[in-house]
């Protein structure tokens, strides 16, 4: 039988940390001449010349991408391994609704989600006494504001545009927090879940300083695994809007003179799954062809914090009316993100 | 006989902890009785709020990460 895992080796822990760091910044320094020497000296490509500079670009950004990924991702999920959603539903059902969805936003930001742990995780913040609009606060900024998100829009568009893009998303999680929370919608949560028990003695050990470095690492290679594709995806898509779609095109479409674009790109998004790692470079093309920075803002937030599946996932603890509900204010938030920053910048 | 219960939706990684599990256990050549919970009311009634979760004879170790090879066997005593 093979195994699964395979045996480590052991090597001293600040050994293994000082070459992975070594190892990335060489890696960062030699990006862009090797992508040059790539598509200039080994491909003949002309430098200057459109394809040249197209092949140029990709063999630049792909590389550039997955080291910032792989870099911050290490980093954050070490300081996740401190923060259980245990301990955070602890902290949360202690507050009152203002300060906790405050704090439930700001908690999704930093605690790792997957569409697969939604479902126990919300039955356990229900049960443990923290109330819907906060609970519907986390679920709101998870996925839509963390560290791949970021580390993507500084890394292409720089620190504005990933600093807005994060007081947006969070201000939509608190805002469709509170309107949920005012809403008093605790009857349209399944009945069942109500019912539940939930036991609260884990008797987790704490894992060591190696075991978090080691599930750190593990957890950036499955990230930047999964990843992967659709950033490549995304930066071809990118290239191939740089290329051949007409500004023209876009900014007739999707502009400000357009009211109607705003809700057309979150429609659009909604059904998309993708994460913010695909969407970027593709949000990255169309500013470039000058979609307005709110409506590339709202097509982003709509791919990431809505998607289809992971409402299926929630159906089995919500009522449909509460879905409907959540939808429409998370929605609702992301076109007044979308408006509002065609408005303010332009 | 131990009881270990995998406590996750089926996805990935929690179909991976499974396989660890009863790797464990056929190359440490002991009894026990390997489940896998789905059922979101029964996980999140253990206190799990991210999967994929271990359970050992009713017991939470772990919850949230996947556990390595060595922990797995620790917590079996099969070290």
């Amino acid at each position: 039988m093979t195994s699964v895992v395979a045996r480590r080796a052991h090597v001293p822990l600040p050994l293994v940390v000082g070459a992975a760091a070594t190892a990335w910044l060489v890696a960062w320094l030699v990006n862009l001449p090797a992508a040059e020497w790539l598509a200039f000296t080994v491909l003949g490509l002309g430098r200057g010349s459109q394809l040249g500079d197209a092949v140029a670009f990709f063999l630049y950004d792909v590389p550039k991408v997955l080291l910032l990924l792989a870099g911050v991702v290490t980093l954050v999920s070490f300081i996740r391994s401190f923060v259980s959603p245990e301990r955070v539903r602890l902290a949360l059902a202690r507050r009152g609704a203002v300060p906790g969805t405050v704090a439930a936003a700001g908690f999704g930001m930093v605690t790792p989600f997957c569409s697969c742990s939604a479902v126990p995780l919300f039955i356990g913040f229900v049960e443990a006494g923290v109330p819907l609009g906060v609970t519907f606060a986390f679920l709101v900024a998870s996925p839509m504001v963390n560290e791949v998100a970021l580390v993507l829009l500084w890394g292409l568009f720089g620190p504005g545009i990933a600093l807005a893009y994060m007081a947006a998303g969070l201000g939509v999680a608190i805002v469709a927090g509170l309107v949920i929370g005012r809403l008093g919608l605790e009857r349209h949560v399944e009945d069942y879940v109500w019912k539940i028990r939930a036991g609260s003695a884990i008797g987790e050990l704490r894992p060591t300083l190696e075991e978090r470095v080691h599930d750190a690492w593990r957890s950036t290679l499955d990230i930047v695994k999964r990843v992967f594709p659709f950033v490549v995806a995304g930066i071809a898509i990118g290239a191939a809007i740089h290329g051949f779609v007409p500004s023209e095109l876009v900014v007739s479409l999707g502009g400000r003179d357009n009211p109607l674009a705003v809700p057309a790109l979150v429609l659009l998004g909604v059904p998309l799954y993708s994460n913010a790692a695909g969407t970027i470079p593709i949000v990255e093309a169309l500013l470039d062809k000058g979609l307005p920075l709110g409506s590339a803002l709202a097509f982003m937030m709509a791919v990431t914090a809505l998607s289809v599946p992971e409402l299926v996932i929630l159906r089995r603890v919500m009522k449909p009316s509460l879905i409907a509900t959540f939808v429409a204010v998370v929605a609702s938030g992301i076109l007044l993100v979308g408006y509002g920053f065609n408005l303010l910048i332009s | 006989m131990r009881v270990v219960e995998v406590l996750g939706s089926g996805c990935a990684k929690c179909q991976y902890v499974e396989r660890l599990v009863r790797e464990v256990v056929n190359e440490a050549g002991i009894e026990a009785d390997v489940r896998h919970v789905t059922d979101y009311a029964e996980i999140a009634a253990r206190g799990v709020l991210a999967t994929p979760g271990l359970a050992i004879d009713g017991l939470v170790v772990i919850a949230g990460r996947i556990p390595s090879r060595e922990q797995v066997a620790t917590w079996l005593g099969v070290v």
